[in-house]
């Protein structure tokens, strides 16, 4: 623990003991004043009782933050964020209970009924006061004495930094640099708190490790810091999402996700995203502005990323791989669903640098309503990576006339042995299939969920078996009233 | 099976007439297709509605199921007792009424297998029986094919993807057995198909026959008829029937042509 103990001494010479005190209790409050500036940099920091590198990296990752502007090259439409009218850090409220379900927003508990959630789950999810039946708390508990067994640590990105400041030191950062992009970079500087695994050399993770009762227990904030680690031959499947529509009156989400695989490593990496979309008129919602990357470091290690990106007013994420290693593999598999006025603006890169890497992208575009889903997606094959391949297939699913579905590909390729492959499909959903289905005796919706199931099959199977379940719901719900 | 009083039962199902098109005038994007149909089918009866391209045969079809863009300016449709005009498509599809496409569309992605459980469990559900499960369907499925001669593979493959022609109309007869309608309009089943699709689509038709269904087969040529033998021949000119009568008159036809009503673009045989 060299780090640990330098780090808190660093950090009374630096910041002078009566000055972090004192600062907290200035505050004295669970949550910062509005806006942004090294002050709530610090406060963030100071509640988090960080080390002074971090404190350090954040203050950097502010200052460069300053000096950058919002990228605005993606095909999403909104109006300009005023960064200084948000609040950056917000410890947890505890939400006010309820009594019954009677209380609870009837929509809401339609749509947990759609999702099949069971009872006691709803009311849990709904802030329903319950009783011990569904301990979200106990379950994570036996999770955790589980996992440690192994040697894997499964914890809050604060709990870490606390526990293995090591680790964090070493590969926070590491894939996604602090000045990589505006929200990345925002991120940095804010970052409220986030997921962190690391599962060490050989180890296999015996279950799916999941976001899910964290969430639900600590309410984390719009800027989620999540970092992935693993080892030489480990394996991880990692799940993140909510299984219920969160009704965020957040305006902005901006999370980063690292992830670093050693040699032989493998990490698969799920989401299904589904945040308040904003209502049929566009009004609300959340801006989605994620950067998640990957990086292959070690030979024949495998990055997959899954994601299922339903809600959201604006989508912009694009989840990559570094393809580092010799003979390493980034897959990047994709169902994104724009309705009403939804827009996203996704896909990946696939960065290829070591020899005989490969990278296979498959991604599904669904646009319904005025929604606009374009996919972006860069294959970069640099001058080291002799046999480099890549396989890319984007097909883009219509549903009325107003929406639009578009496909940007940027293809760079410096290695006269690699070999790329794009397709492209765009479909529309006809009224003669609508027509034959109804004739048949399904109702609109249904044809048109069986059409877009079918569509988005090659996804969802890449999904593990209770989240695809999940998902083809979801975008059922999604798709609701996209016609007629 | 000659039609005629004398061969009724006192059945209450065969006393009211399961469809009933009265006046029916139809405009298509500002044209006037229909004008002026009559027609009633009884349960346990097989018509035969013929009548040279353009005559309104299709359209007809597309009126009794419900397709959007057929505007319907008079008369109306009774169906099993209720107004068939006043139910969206799937209702209909529900209440029994089924509609052999003549150009069945391709769904890619969605596979035939799931595509008609579905659909046969919205049905069943609709007539209050329990819905079937993925073996019981299974077992209904292949003692329907066996009996129709259809080839199991095709309920494996997306609904209609890369289907040739016949293939694609054996699978509307395949899913007409399945559903069991009480009415089934097959619209130009017949045509483009060899002798020997022919005869299975024949065969799939005459194997449905039941004193509590009817069947309406749109048949631009007479040689369906040699193998199910229709119970009423009506013959469609101008939007109107203008001549109906028993098997003999769709012979009548074959010799004649449809250029005693008015319109000859092809022979009636094949």
């Amino acid at each position: 623990m060299a780090v640990g103990s330098d780090t808190a001494k660093t950090i009374e010479s630096a910041t002078g003991g009566d000055y972090k005190y004192g600062f907290v209790t200035e505050i004295d409050m669970d949550f910062a004043p509005r806006g942004l500036n090294e002050d709530i940099v610090r406060f963030i920091s100071a509640k988090k009782n960080e080390p002074d590198w971090l404190l350090e990296w954040r203050l950097k990752s502010y200052r460069r933050w300053l000096t950058m502007t919002e990228p605005r090259w993606a095909r999403v439409r909104y109006a300009t964020i005023d960064y200084q009218d948000s609040y950056y850090y917000a410890a947890p409220k505890p939400k006010e209970l309820l009594n019954s379900l009677d209380e609870v927003d009837p929509e809401l508990l339609r749509t947990y009924e759609k999702l099949g959630i069971p009872l006691d789950e709803q009311k849990q999810l709904a802030g329903v006061a319950v009783d011990a039946v569904f301990d979200s708390v106990s379950v994570a508990t036996t999770y955790k004495e589980k996992l440690a067994e192994e040697g894997i640590v499964f914890c809050s990105f604060s709990e870490a930094v606390q526990t293995h400041p090591e680790l964090v030191r070493r590969y926070l950062g590491s894939v996604v640099p602090y000045s990589d992009n505006f929200y990345a970079t925002l991120n940095s500087a804010v970052f409220s708190d986030g997921s962190f695994v690391y599962i060490p050399r050989g180890v296999r993770c015996p279950m799916e490790l999941s976001t899910y009762f964290r969430i639900n227990a600590e309410n984390t904030g719009q800027f989620e810091r999540t970092l992935i680690i693993a080892d030489a031959g480990s394996y991880v499947s990692y799940l993140e999402g909510c299984t219920a529509p969160m009704r965020d009156e957040n305006q902005l989400h901006a999370a980063v996700v690292e992830l670093v695989a050693l040699d032989d490593a493998q990490i698969k990496y799920s989401t299904v995203q589904n945040w308040y979309p904003g209502d049929k008129d566009g009004k609300g919602g959340i801006f989605n502005f994620v950067t998640k990357r990957g990086a292959c470091r070690g030979v024949n290690s495998k990055i997959s990323w899954t994601q299922i990106e339903t809600g959201s007013a604006i989508t912009w994420k694009y989840p990559s791989c570094i393809l580092q290693g010799d003979n390493s593999v980034g897959e990047f598999y994709s169902v994104a669903v724009t309705n009403n006025h939804q827009q996203a603006d996704t896909g990946t890169k696939m960065i290829h640098i070591g020899k005989n890497t490969r990278s296979t992208i498959i991604t599904k575009g669904i646009s319904a309503g005025k929604g606009q889903n374009t996919y972006r997606g860069q294959v970069k094959i640099l001058p080291g990576a002799a046999g480099a391949r890549n396989y890319t297939q984007c097909d883009a699913l219509l549903i009325g006339d107003e929406c639009g579905g578009h496909t940007i590909p940027y293809i760079e390729v410096r290695n006269p042995t690699a070999h790329v492959e794009h397709e492209a499909t765009t479909s529309k959903i006809s009224d003669d299939q609508l027509f034959y289905c109804m004739q048949r005796g399904l109702s609109a919706e249904d044809a048109i969920s069986m059409i877009v199931n079918g569509f988005c099959k090659q996804v969802l199977m890449e999904l593990p078996m209770e989240f695809a379940v999940e998902a083809q719901k979801l975008l059922d719900i999604s798709l609701e009233g996209s016609v007629g | 099976m000659s039609p005629g009083t004398e061969t009724e039962t006192p059945d209450v199902a065969k006393k009211t007439p399961l469809l009933e098109i009265k006046d029916l005038h139809v405009k298509v994007e500002g044209k006037n297709i229909l004008r002026g149909i009559d027609l009633t089918v009884k349960a346990g009866e097989v018509h035969a509605v013929m009548g040279p391209n353009g005559s309104g045969k299709s359209t007809l079809a597309h009126v009794l199921a419900g397709r959007e863009g057929y505007e319907v300016i008079k008369g109306g449709v009774r169906f099993a007792g209720s107004d068939l005009l006043d139910m969206a498509p799937e209702e209909r599809a529900r209440e029994g009424l089924f509609l052999a496409f003549q150009y069945p569309v391709e769904i890619p992605g969605v596979g035939g297998m799931n595509f008609l459980k579905s659909a046969l469990n919205v049905v069943r559900k609709h007539r209050g029986l329990p819905e079937l499960d993925a073996m019981d369907f299974l077992t209904l499925a292949r003692e329907k094919m066996r009996l129709l001669e259809i080839d199991e593979k095709l309920i494996q493959r997306a609904v209609n993807v890369g289907f040739s022609g016949g293939e694609k109309k054996r699978n509307e007869v395949f899913q007409m057995a399945m559903l069991e309608p009480k009415l089934a309009v097959l619209d130009e089943t017949d045509s483009g198909l060899d002798i020997d699709a022919l005869k299975t689509v024949a065969n799939g038709v005459n194997s449905m026959r039941s004193p509590d269904r009817a069947i309406i087969l749109i048949t631009h040529y007479q040689r369906l008829l040699d193998y199910v033998v229709p119970d009423k021949v009506h013959v469609l000119a101008h939007g109107r029937i203008a001549k109906s009568g028993g098997r003999k008159l769709a012979l009548e036809l074959e010799k004649k042509g449809y250029g005693a009503f008015g319109q000859s673009d092809a022979s009636v045989a094949a």
